[in-house]
């Protein structure tokens, strides 16, 4: 039977604690933090790296889907499965699709991998989820959600948990909406929303997946209960009768926050990350209706940095300003236009996408030199067309040279461009380091490799590698 | 490889007022260089047989000094090569007189950078969209003083102050250049408060964004003299092109550039000169940034690797100094509109060997070089020029 074999997840390295909204708004906030997706992320940038998280652990060999879930996919007419897939340097003969529109989508890509997988038509899918939702400045939204991705792989061998039982339930009802045209998350009056909505509905599938399994709360190890927020999330836990000090799933709202499409998966993937053979986990998620599955867990799943680790390495973001100009709700001092924007475009990135969109190197066959981007003769020997392709990202490097510079424009300023040493042979990558205190660069830092937004131009969203400090593994 | 050594002479240059040149166009500069290399010359337009002009992006095609300067039906050609433009521009001309198919060519160089609504050349390298693009000018020196500074030692401060000694010195240098960008005595102080551009270069290690051009007037050297009596004669012309990405060039050591070194060497050989600080008696070299400058003392031989430090304590490079470096103030002071960089700098060891140079006048000049570096580095020419007549 199919279940989950791997997990991985990413979550932006800024917070934002909550008293920033007080703090601006003179009402508001709540408790704890919030996750707020860098300058240079967006929804798909987190989607790659929670991808790649995953692969890291489960590997590339067998992968033949990637489902892809998100309310807030950055094109409206291209497909995003294909990007994630590229950038996550995965083999082309491989089924993509985008799930959409709604808060279930994450669920939704799930139950169609496993669907896939239990119909014989994959083997193994990989399930991304990635939302970066805003609410009205001023609006509890705004504080309420997070930022942030998730990764599974559904596979038929190696399962970890296995899905046994599920429900799913479909509820028309405009509790939160955006339309086509809506920039920001909108919604009706909460005591109906909840009643008519959230509470109601994953009540619902919640029982009836526990009465088809002919099982009661108390035979749950865990119950990994997609939430609003807190309020409602601990009055669904207490009304289905769970004790939310053993068996409820933290929902992360101190700390990440409301991930939207992303969250019921991020916090299963945090669930399975502490899961032991026998448990059995309870999952549901709520979005214009609500799915509910059974877990079986067999074995420990294989996992990359996953919710812990990235919920560990964190840094505060100095200020309320700085989180609306990070999502774009204000629009910043226009810089000169980057060069490359007057001639660069669609033929340029397609041609090139090896050693950008995978950051692919050469490697020569003959002696060994290993350059990005890719030379087509080696540096050093000479030889022609005589190379390999290695991806470059997976191996951590070290500032070779670095600068900070105030020229170079852009949202935050000074750019740290660099020169990278990796640990690929050797081989030097012209970078940006993100995520960094410019003050706190050397000569020899480590780094590590994450995919960013880079610019505009051409109309299209350009993305690439850039460097940030390395984290601690696992 | 051949020499070029005493096979074409200059018979007169030009050069415009350096600085922001919000009244005039590309056209205005090419007229104004021009005209006064006709002048200085004794010609007429018309005297040219053929032309180069270089420019990096301020026009296409050699129509632009046609259209200027309303000269037909000669061969006009336009060259770029990042910052080395003017210099390539200086070679052609060179080459196509000595080829013996002209007796007098024109090399005109100009860049009218101040059109663009901001300082600098820009941001972003190269086609690809997201390899490059926010590299800058500044950044890919500012790895050089990086490097620089950690690999022999340097803490920032001292780093810092050491490149402010440049920028002082060019500084005051450019004082006595009437036609330089800023007449303006600048203090270690004043260099070291200035707002950082790339860290650790600041506003007073990179040179401005300056429009200009400059023009040289090329003849074979054996009729020099009917034109004038102080012909300056080419004695060497190095140039070398090296990797566009010397970043990713496996292996690259931040500490100075190869092309510099090889164009040195090829000019060197050519003049047959042995001992460059002892036998040159100026040079001036591509400043863009103040660590540029101090590299470039040791690519081209002017002190050992890693011992420019202490040649710029003990003032080797000043205007009194063993061997002078940017006399007329360089690209820091009298500013680098691209495509004239490189006959600028021609044109003040012309006046200079001439013994024309006013107030920084470098006694009995009789051997000097000039050197730009394009770049991200590696595109570098070093020509010598000597007022020794032909033997």
């Amino acid at each position: 039977m199919a279940g989950i074999s791997s997990v991985g997840a990413y979550i932006p390295m800024y917070r934002l604690p909550r008293t920033a909204f007080s703090e601006a708004w003179g009402s508001g906030g709540g408790p704890g933090e919030r996750s707020v997706a860098s300058h240079d992320e967006d929804t798909m940038t987190m989607a790659v790296n929670a991808a790649v998280d995953v692969l890291k652990a489960h590997g590339r060999d067998g992968i033949d889907g990637l489902f892809f879930a998100s309310t807030t996919a950055t094109y409206r007419e291209k497909l995003s499965a294909t990007l994630i897939a590229a950038a996550a340097d995965l083999d082309p003969n491989i089924r993509t699709a985008d799930f959409a529109g709604s808060l279930r989508a994450g669920t939704s890509a799930l139950l169609a991998a496993l669907d896939a997988v239990n119909a014989g038509s994959a083997k193994n899918v990989l399930v991304v989820a990635s939302d970066d939702r805003q609410g009205y400045p001023r609006s509890d939204f705004e504080s309420i959600f997070g930022d942030g991705a998730a990764a599974v792989v559904v596979s038929r061998t190696n399962v970890a948990a296995e899905i046994t039982q599920r429900v799913s339930i479909a509820n028309e009802i405009a509790d939160v909406w955006r339309r086509d045209s809506d920039r920001f998350v909108r919604s009706w009056e909460d005591r109906f929303i909840i009643t008519h909505g959230y509470d109601g509905t994953t009540r619902q599938a919640v029982q009836e997946l526990l009465a088809g399994a002919k099982l009661t709360p108390a035979d749950i190890t865990r119950a990994v209960l997609y939430g609003p927020e807190t309020r409602s999330h601990t009055a669904l836990v207490r009304g289905l009768g769970f004790d939310p000090k053993t068996q409820v799933q933290d929902p992360l709202f101190t700390t990440v926050g409301n991930t939207g499409a992303a969250h019921a998966m991020i916090m299963l993937v945090a669930a399975l990350e502490q899961a032991k053979a026998g448990d059995r986990l309870l999952l549901a998620s709520y979005g214009d209706g609500a799915d509910a599955m059974l877990l079986e867990v067999k074995k420990r799943a294989k996992k990359g940095r996953a919710v812990s680790g990235h919920v560990a390495s964190r840094r505060v973001l100095p200020s309320y300003e700085r989180f609306v100009a990070y999502r774009g709700v204000v629009e910043t001092n226009p810089e000169p236009p980057l060069r490359v924007e007057a001639w660069s475009g669609s033929s340029i990135a397609w041609r090139d996408r090896a050693q950008t969109i995978r950051l692919h190197g050469s490697k020569c066959n003959r002696c060994g030199t290993v350059t990005h981007p890719i030379q087509r003769i080696c540096y050093q020997c000479r030889a022609k067309d005589d190379f390999t392709e290695i991806r470059l990202y997976d191996k951590p490097g070290a500032i070779y040279a670095f600068t900070r510079d105030n020229l170079a424009g852009g949202l935050e300023t000074p750019v740290i461009n660099c020169v990278v040493e990796s640990q690929e042979g050797q081989c030097r990558i012209f970078s940006i380091l993100t995520d960094a205190d410019p003050a706190q660069v050397e000569v020899g830092t480590p780094v590590e490799f994450t995919f960013r937004k880079m610019h505009e131009g051409a109309d299209q969203h350009n993305y690439y590698w850039k460097v940030r400090p390395a984290t601690d593994g696992r | 490889m051949g020499t070029i050594k005493d096979k074409v002479a200059i018979i007169g240059m030009g050069c415009t007022k350096f600085g922001e040149r919000w009244d005039s166009g590309p056209e205005d500069l090419i007229i104004e260089a021009a005209y006064e290399a006709f002048e200085d010359a004794g010609i007429a337009p018309d005297d040219i047989e053929a032309a180069w002009v270089g420019t990096l992006r301020s026009g296409e095609a050699g129509a632009i000094v046609a259209d200027a300067l309303k000269i037909k039906n000669i061969p006009i050609t336009r060259v770029e090569n990042w910052c080395a433009t003017g210099h390539e521009a200086l070679r052609n001309a060179v080459f196509g007189v000595a080829s013996g198919m002209y007796d007098i060519a024109m090399a005109i160089g100009y860049e009218k950078l101040k059109d663009t609504g901001f300082g600098g050349l820009g941001v972003g390298r190269g086609s690809n969209p997201v390899l490059q693009a926010r590299a800058t000018a500044p950044s890919y020196f500012s790895f050089i003083a990086n490097r620089y500074f950690h690999t022999y030692g340097i803490d920032d401060d001292e780093g810092k102050e050491l490149l402010a000694r440049i920028a002082v010195k060019n500084h005051h240098n450019g004082t006595m250049s009437p036609k330089a960008h800023f007449q303006k005595e600048i203090t270690v102080e004043q260099v070291l408060k200035a707002p950082i551009i790339a860290w650790p270069l600041g506003l007073f290690d990179c040179c401005p964004t300056t429009d200009g051009a400059a023009a040289a007037i090329i003849c074979r050297a054996d009729l020099a003299k009917n034109f004038r009596a102080d012909p300056v004669y080419i004695k060497g012309i190095g140039f070398s092109v090296d990797s566009m990405l010397p970043m990713t060039r496996p292996g690259f050591d931040y500490l100075g550039f190869e092309a510099n070194r090889e164009a040195a060497r090829q000019a060197y050989e050519q003049a047959g000169i042995r001992d460059p600080r002892k036998e040159l008696d100026l040079a001036v070299v591509h400043d863009c940034f103040t660590i540029t400058e101090l590299v470039i003392y040791e690519d081209l031989g002017f002190t050992e690797r890693g011992h420019a430090p202490e040649e710029i304590r003990a003032g080797t490079f000043t205007l009194e100094g063993e061997l002078p470096v940017n006399t007329d103030g360089g690209l820091k002071s009298f500013g680098h509109p691209v495509g004239a960089s490189g006959l600028r700098t021609t044109y003040e060891i012309y006046h200079q060997l001439q013994g024309r140079a006013g107030p920084r006048q470098v006694k009995d000049a009789k051997l000097g070089l000039c050197h730009t570096l394009g770049g991200p580095p590696q595109v570098a020419c070093v020509t010598v020029l000597g007022t020794d007549p032909p033997r």
